[in-house]
């Protein structure tokens, strides 16, 4: 495959890595923490109404997962893609 | 030992140790002064982007906000963690291999324009400034506080401490001693945190503490905190939203791209050695902050139910004024609280209604102080509140106020108006032009136009609408232009001024405001700091618009762009104008 196609790939599939990591930071914060609060509120989770959790707890523990998700599969994509940055020039 | 005599020893010592690494690793040359050469591990410069972004905002003013706001409140817990997500993913690993100094470096040359530097310049400038202008308030409460002088006087001595801090080192000493500052900050966090959560509820941390049941008694903690401030005519804690969900929803969006434009916070990925590391560095940083952001919700409801029991006691009686405790006399000699015995029976009144309240003044950035002494904690603990208050708010201070002067000696003196200024003429004016943005920060903040984290959450929607919007499009859409660009930062910044300064004053001045900051003109009912999130999509829009009834950007920029999308062949951050 060619260079310039293989740069291709790799940011199609770059994006497509995005969108799916965003979708869950979305879903986690916007959907649960704001959007659906009352509904997810009639939920207990101890003695918190899970809407609420979601807003001051969860959203933040989701988000550092994703970031450390994304950043491990990323490596992996630099690798196949073959663009890592310790290949010789 | 007294409180004040303990609060002298344990600030001073960790000052002390600030300007040890501060001098012992002092800037030499203008490469080391921004970006301290490229060689930071990624943890350690996690560590040094928590402490820079964790400011006054986060550690004295966030929890009071929030136990006054509830529910309302999780825009802040959210939208200062979830920025996080998108620099890891959408800014942080291209800046990196872009490999510039600075943020209106990278739009001037991505915009092919100086002009469009120029407006990155300025954009960057009323961001931070605003930003500072919150610290500056911070550092103003825990100084009146602990020297026992009125606010006014605290922040004096603040700018002045500011200054000398700032000026001493450049980045590569702020990274070391951010370090420091991280580990005092968290420590300082989290201590009380555990003590009150433990007298609470027996449950020692404070993220679990929250959601369990007070100590001796099958009742929750939250479900008391509700049925408490239920009782005395409040909105319920855990379901009070802020304004309405659509505000919230804005709001929190705001803060969000907010924090993902902040410039002294991108400016760190620059100083990690590779791309892969600044993806990591990003979620480095997001753990050492969730340290804190998820302890902040524990800390403000434990503090709301322990203020309202030390004036509403739960046997019945009232605070009687004149035996009022020591931590409310002290805080009284600020200005910052206040109460009026309204119906003169000697007893204190704490109610929603305000014709039986007799709290009439809390100031919100309070609260995470007085809380140890509320909780009536051992005199270390309280102390090393002050301190670890005072390193967030100098740590952040100092990391705008290296963003401020190197946009100014580096991008407009240097990259625009005089390239051939030698290193000491740039280093020599970047010192000016902090000291002056700690002049002007010092001088609006004797009137803030907010609290702490109010302040700097406009701070975020100014840095939303017009820094964040540019750099994502300079990445992702390759056929973005100047004149897209421009028009784009210049109509979101533009839009979220106006609409801050029609409610909230020119310059904050409040009595400029020509609209009065009343909630029935807001635009759909959204705040003024959080219209941020408004503007940045009016940033989006008219930069599409713009970008497709104007000549595309140049083949080579085009190239560029392919070239950052991609790790491989990342070098050390240089500076083209060397």
């Amino acid at each position: 495959m060619s260079q310039k196609s293989l740069k291709a790939d790799y940011w199609k599939a770059n994006l497509r890595l995005i969108s799916l990591c965003l979708a869950i930071w979305f879903v986690v914060s916007f959907v649960f923490g704001i959007i659906l609060v009352e509904p997810l509120n009639n939920i207990s989770l101890g003695g918190y109404k899970l809407g609420f959790w979601f807003a001051q707890q969860g959203s933040i523990y989701v988000f550092v997962a994703l970031i450390f998700f994304y950043a491990n599969r990323m490596g992996k994509l630099d690798r196949e893609h073959d663009v890592h940055e310790d290949k010789d020039v | 030992m007294s409180l004040q005599a303990m609060t002298y020893l344990v600030v001073g010592m960790t000052f002390a140790l600030y300007i040890g690494i501060a001098i012992w690793s002092r800037a030499s040359t203008t490469s080391d002064f921004y970006v301290a050469g490229s060689h930071v591990h990624p943890v350690a410069n996690g560590m040094a982007t928590a402490a820079d972004w964790m400011s006054a905002a986060s550690f004295i003013s966030m929890a009071g906000l929030i136990a006054f706001m509830g529910y309302g409140g999780s825009v802040f817990l959210m939208g200062w963690t979830g920025g996080y997500v998108l620099l890891a993913m959408l800014l942080a690993p291209y800046l990196r291999k872009f490999g510039k100094f600075t943020v209106p470096e990278f739009i001037g040359d991505r915009y092919y324009s100086k002009a469009a530097r120029i407006v990155a310049v300025i954009c960057l400038i009323v961001a931070s400034v605003t930003y500072v202008i919150g610290q500056m308030k911070g550092i103003g409460v825990a100084f009146s506080r602990f020297l026992e002088v009125d606010y006014n006087v605290g922040l004096v001595i603040g700018m002045g401490i500011v200054f000398v801090y700032a000026v001493l080192g450049g980045m590569k000493g702020i990274t070391y001693t951010q370090i420091a500052q991280y580990c005092v900050l968290i420590f300082a966090y989290t201590i009380p945190a555990i003590f009150i959560s433990m007298q609470l509820t027996g449950m020692p941390i404070p993220q679990l503490g929250l959601g369990s049941t007070m100590a001796g008694s099958e009742v929750y903690l939250l479900d008391r905190l509700d049925q408490v401030l239920n009782d005395l005519g409040f909105a319920a804690y855990t379901t009070q939203a802020r304004l309405s969900y659509l505000n919230m929803f804005v709001y929190t969006f705001s803060l969000m791209i907010g924090t993902a434009g902040l410039p002294h916070v991108i400016i760190r990925f620059f100083t990690v050695p590779k791309v892969k590391d600044a993806r990591s560095s990003a979620g480095w940083a997001l753990v050492f902050i969730a340290i804190l952001y998820t302890t902040a919700p524990g800390v403000a409801a434990m503090a709301r139910l322990n203020l309202i029991e030390t004036i509403n006691q739960p046997d019945g009686s009232q605070l009687v004024y004149a035996e009022r405790p020591t931590w409310v006399r002290k805080w009284e000699e600020t200005g910052l609280l206040a109460f009026e015995d309204k119906n003169g029976d000697g007893e204190i009144v704490y109610a929603a209604d305000p014709n039986v309240n007799e709290v009439t003044l809390i100031d919100r950035d309070i609260m995470v102080l007085a809380n140890p002494e509320i909780a009536g904690l051992p005199n270390w603990v309280i102390a090393l509140v002050a301190a670890g208050g005072l390193a967030a708010a100098l740590s952040t201070a100092a990391g705008l106020l290296l963003a401020i002067s190197s946009a100014i000696s580096h991008d407009l003196l240097k990259g625009v108006f005089k390239p051939d200024v030698t290193e000491q003429q740039e280093l020599l004016a970047s010192r000016i032009a902090m000291a002056f943005a700690i002049l002007l920060a010092g001088y609006l903040g004797f009137n803030p136009p907010d609290f702490a984290a109010g302040t700097v959450a406009l701070a975020f929607g100014l840095a939303a609408s017009s820094i964040f919007p540019a750099l994502m499009m300079g990445i992702f859409n390759k056929n973005m232009n100047k004149e897209g660009a421009i028009a784009g930062m210049v109509a979101g910044l533009g839009v979220t001024l106006l609409y801050v300064f029609q409610h909230k004053g020119i310059m904050f001045i409040a009595s400029t405001s020509y609209m009065g900051n009343l909630p029935e003109n807001w635009f759909l009912g959204i705040e003024p700091n959080a219209f941020g999130g408004i503007g940045a999509l009016v940033n989006f829009a008219v930069a599409y618009g713009v970008s497709k009834v104007t000549a595309p950007p140049p083949e080579h920029i085009q190239h560029i762009v392919e070239d950052i999308r991609v790790p491989h062949g990342a070098g050390e951050a240089v500076s083209l104008d060397h």
